[in-house]
């Protein structure tokens, strides 16, 4: 066999490889997701949807899990966003090539970097001890927040650095503010990016675990949580509870709950890609 | 606005602009009357754009810009420190290279400079639209679309309304930076037309690449070459009797 | 300038600087508390002795068999990730129509979409009875599976980021190669990967810092069983699944085995912290190199 035969052959038997690795992850997701609905479609029904915890897999329910996560979803959002796109615009609009803003950039990436359950550690001393917030939705949500204040600055950031510079120019010359222009230009013209990456960053949020588990929030909550100083669980830490469980029962439970994790998940993505979708088409310069 | 006839609209006294080390414009003085057209030409990065941008404080923005000099709009020091950068701009409007509108709908852009101001009455709105639109002579293309986006319009008809947007703040200069050169023919032709009817009641900078251009539309006429004022006059004189070798070089063509 | 625009910049300001306050935070928390754990247990005896029982009456705070059994769920994460996520990054950059890329992409992204924990269920209820098929005298609890679950998760961090620094190798460097006739296999290993080295590096050393604070897969999936071990078929602990561990436990307050959760905190936080800085370090080096 001459050298240019044996490379084309090198060649094609690569590209099936590659074929096959790209249909890996693939593969494992959908027999991952078809395991799933096999063994938790038929346990989701309403009473699965509103009944507290128990000791017995086939009374247990979601519904102290299912409030804390739609809780610890709200309060994260009204938390992080504000701070999130404010420190996003500062950065880019703002404090440009200023040795703080080096310093701030740098830090930003080292935070995206630092594992969640670091914030859980941070948010267990600050939050629940120092601030005296106990193991509650506040700490928790708190805690969340910080975690997710860096994807927030970062897809704020590359939103507005989108928006083209003759447009701000366009409306400084009409003697508008920096902040008139960011207000009234800028950010109508990132928000579906920035709704975007807000989405996304949540979405993280409400599949978190491990911070919540140091903060103390508990696996066992037989109350529905009314203010955010109540103690709390979440869908993820329901789960968790349920795969450590010796019985089969809690098992299909587990895999119940992990339907509706995933549906809230797959539906926040849905609705992140959708948005910039429309926003790339609506949006030409 | 021009309360004295006799005293100059735009006085610019030795001006030196600096990006960090590089010195872009180099001791430049000139006079402007009102109600005149004044073309600044020369090649590519020989600082006329930035000269242009001095009347409304745009290199501000320039992370290293450093000036020397003073620039005085009715008799007003623009760079004094009482001077809100945002109430000059207000009197000092600017047209941009490429069409700039906002992805807003046409009557948005044109009531933005207002708005802004803090001025949202319904009735006012209309009226300065409508009377903006009419002087950028856009107003009968578009009178019946005001609520379509600024970006489905072409793109002569975007930079028309760039100049609408900008004269309904009511300015007395308006800064042109190349307004046509991203435009065909037919609608460069309107443009000019428009700079010649807005003459009567502005004074009018404008940067051009095309020579043919400022003599066409100004009235006087400023060279300049690597950050220096090569040359400046009527735009007559200038074209047909240039009294400087550089300036003759460019403008037939030698170099630019 | 106005005065509004001065207050609305400086609470802008405010809220990038809560970034530098949350790094001050952990960094003060973890230190301050670490500080007063190792005034009663010596750094000689925290790093050489080899075993690890804050938990039991013997107590032991040797750190190495939380540190082998994060290194090997790590070790066997990237086995996994690294030869799957490059292939799908050189792939989709060289092989791939791009109506395919564009449908491939968006799916893999879903991959790193899903909660640790509900990769914790896959790994512990299916890869690993799966595997005790093949490997009969596997533990229930064991560092392969987790590796494993946690590699598929972190395929798409490794095929993204490696793309994007193949992405960025000029096309004259691709078209020379071409030009001399070389197949597109010879064009991606021999010339693009190696231009794109360093890029590569950078988003595997990210997928390792990733993979060593990985938490929930492993604490349900490998087991509670610190353990100085190589051995991917035993059970083992890693730090993030002892600080879970020690968090669902009623460990009091203050007490010294509440504080090796600040210990191990630490030891996790400045392995992470030394890998991000040496990818950002590479990265930013790869990207000068073509700009």
């Amino acid at each position: 066999m001459n050298n240019a035969l044996k490379n084309r052959l090198i060649d094609r038997v690569f590209k099936y490889f590659a074929i096959l690795s790209t249909l890996f992850g693939l593969v494992m997701l959908f027999i991952f997701l078809i395991d799933i609905l096999n063994q938790g479609l038929s346990r989701i029904d309403w009473s699965f949807i509103t009944s507290l915890p128990s000791r017995f897999p086939g009374k247990s329910g979601i519904l102290t899990a299912l409030t804390g996560t739609i809780w610890v979803f709200l309060l994260t959002t009204i938390i992080s966003v504000p701070i999130g796109v404010a420190a996003g615009i500062y950065l880019e609009e703002y404090g440009k090539k200023s040795r703080m803003a080096n310093i701030l950039e740098i830090n930003i990436s080292n935070l995206a970097g630092v594992p969640s359950i670091i914030y859980g550690i941070l948010g267990l001393e600050i939050f629940v001890r120092i601030m005296d917030l106990g193991a509650s939705l506040l700490a928790g949500s708190l805690t969340l927040a910080l975690l997710i204040l860096p994807i927030i600055i970062v897809a704020t950031r590359e939103a507005v650095r989108a928006v083209p510079k003759t447009i701000k120019e366009a409306s400084y010359a009409l003697g508008a503010t920096k902040w008139q222009t960011i207000w009234r230009q800028v950010l109508p013209v990132s928000s579906g990016n920035i709704i975007t990456g807000i989405i996304l960053a949540l979405s993280r949020a409400i599949g978190e675990t491990a911070p919540l588990i140091v903060i103390g929030a508990l696996a066992y909550v037989p109350f529905v949580a009314r203010t955010p100083m109540d103690e709390f669980t979440v869908l993820p830490i329901q789960i968790f509870n349920w795969i450590s469980r010796p019985q089969k029962g809690f098992i299909i439970n587990a895999a119940s709950a992990i339907i509706i994790l995933l549906a809230f998940v797959f539906i926040m993505n849905g609705i992140a890609v959708y948005i910039r979708y429309r926003t790339q088409k609506k949006i030409k310069w | 606005m021009k309360d004295n006839k006799n005293s100059y609209k735009l006085q610019v006294k030795n001006i030196n602009v600096y990006y960090g080390h590089n010195k872009v414009l180099k001791n430049v003085s000139m006079h402007i009357e009102a109600n005149t057209v004044t073309a600044f030409i020369g090649p590519s990065g020989c600082g006329k754009s930035t000269y242009l941008r001095l009347f409304n404080r745009m290199n501000d923005y320039i992370g290293n810009f450093r000036k020397e000099g003073d620039v005085f709009i009715d008799g007003r020091n623009i760079y004094d420190k009482k001077i809100e950068v945002e109430e000059l701009r207000k009197t000092v409007g600017m047209v941009f290279q490429k069409p700039n509108p906002f992805p807003k709908t046409i009557y948005e852009n044109i009531a933005y400079g207002l708005r802004i101001q803090g001025i949202n009455k319904k009735n006012l709105l209309d009226e300065v639209v409508e009377h903006s639109l009419k002087q950028a002579v856009l107003w009968d293309e578009v009178k019946d679309e005001l609520k379509k986006s600024a970006l489905e319009l072409s793109g002569g008809q975007q930079q028309r309304l760039c100049i609408a947007r900008a004269l309904a703040v009511e300015p007395s200069v308006i800064l042109m930076d190349e307004p046509a050169s991203a435009l065909d023919p037919i609608s460069t032709s309107k443009i000019e037309e428009l700079i010649f009817e807005l003459k009567k009641n502005y004074t009018i900078l404008i940067v051009t690449h095309n020579m043919h251009q400022a003599g066409r539309v100004s009235d006087k006429t400023g060279f300049f070459y690597l950050g220096e004022l090569i040359e400046f006059g009527d735009t007559k004189e200038l074209f047909t009797n240039p009294s400087n070798e550089r300036t003759e070089n460019y403008i037939t063509g030698r170099f630019g | 300038m106005k005065i509004s625009e001065k207050i609305i910049e400086k609470g802008l300001w405010l809220s990038a600087f809560i970034t530098v306050v949350t790094t001050v935070g952990i960094i003060w928390v973890l230190f301050s508390e670490s500080f007063t754990f190792f005034r009663e247990v010596s750094l000689v005896d925290f790093f050489t002795d080899t075993q690890w029982t804050p938990l039991f009456t013997k107590k032991h705070f040797g750190i190495l068999p939380l540190l082998t059994g994060t290194l090997l769920t790590t070790v066997i994460a990237i086995a996994v990730a690294l030869p799957v996520g490059l292939t799908i990054a050189v792939y989709l950059n060289e092989y791939a129509p791009k109506n395919l890329t564009r449908v491939v992409k968006p799916l893999l992204e879903v991959l790193a979409a899903i909660p640790t924990v509900v990769y914790g269920f896959f790994a512990l209820i299916v890869v690993t009875p799966f595997l005790q098929g093949i490997f009969p005298g596997m533990a229930g609890f064991n560092a392969l599976s987790p590796g494993i679950v946690m590699g598929i998760m972190i395929i798409p961090f490794v095929s993204s980021l490696s793309e994007d620094a193949l992405r960025a190798v000029p096309n004259s460097l691709r078209e020379a190669s071409y030009g001399i006739g070389s197949t597109r296999f010879q064009t991606a290993f021999k010339v693009l990967v190696p231009a794109a080295a360093s890029g590569i590096i950078a988003s595997v050393i990210l997928a390792i810092s990733r993979a060593i604070g990985e938490t929930m897969i492993v604490a349900i999936a490998a087991g509670q069983q610190p353990r100085l071990t190589l051995n991917p078929m035993v059970p083992i602990e890693t730090i993030t699944a002892y600080i879970v561990q020690v968090s669902l436990g009623d460990v009091p307050h203050g007490s010294l085995e509440y504080k090796t959760i600040f210990a191990a905190g630490l030891m996790l936080f400045m392995l992470t912290f030394v890998l991000n800085n040496i990818s950002f370090w590479i990265n930013r080096r790869f990207r000068q190199q073509y700009e």
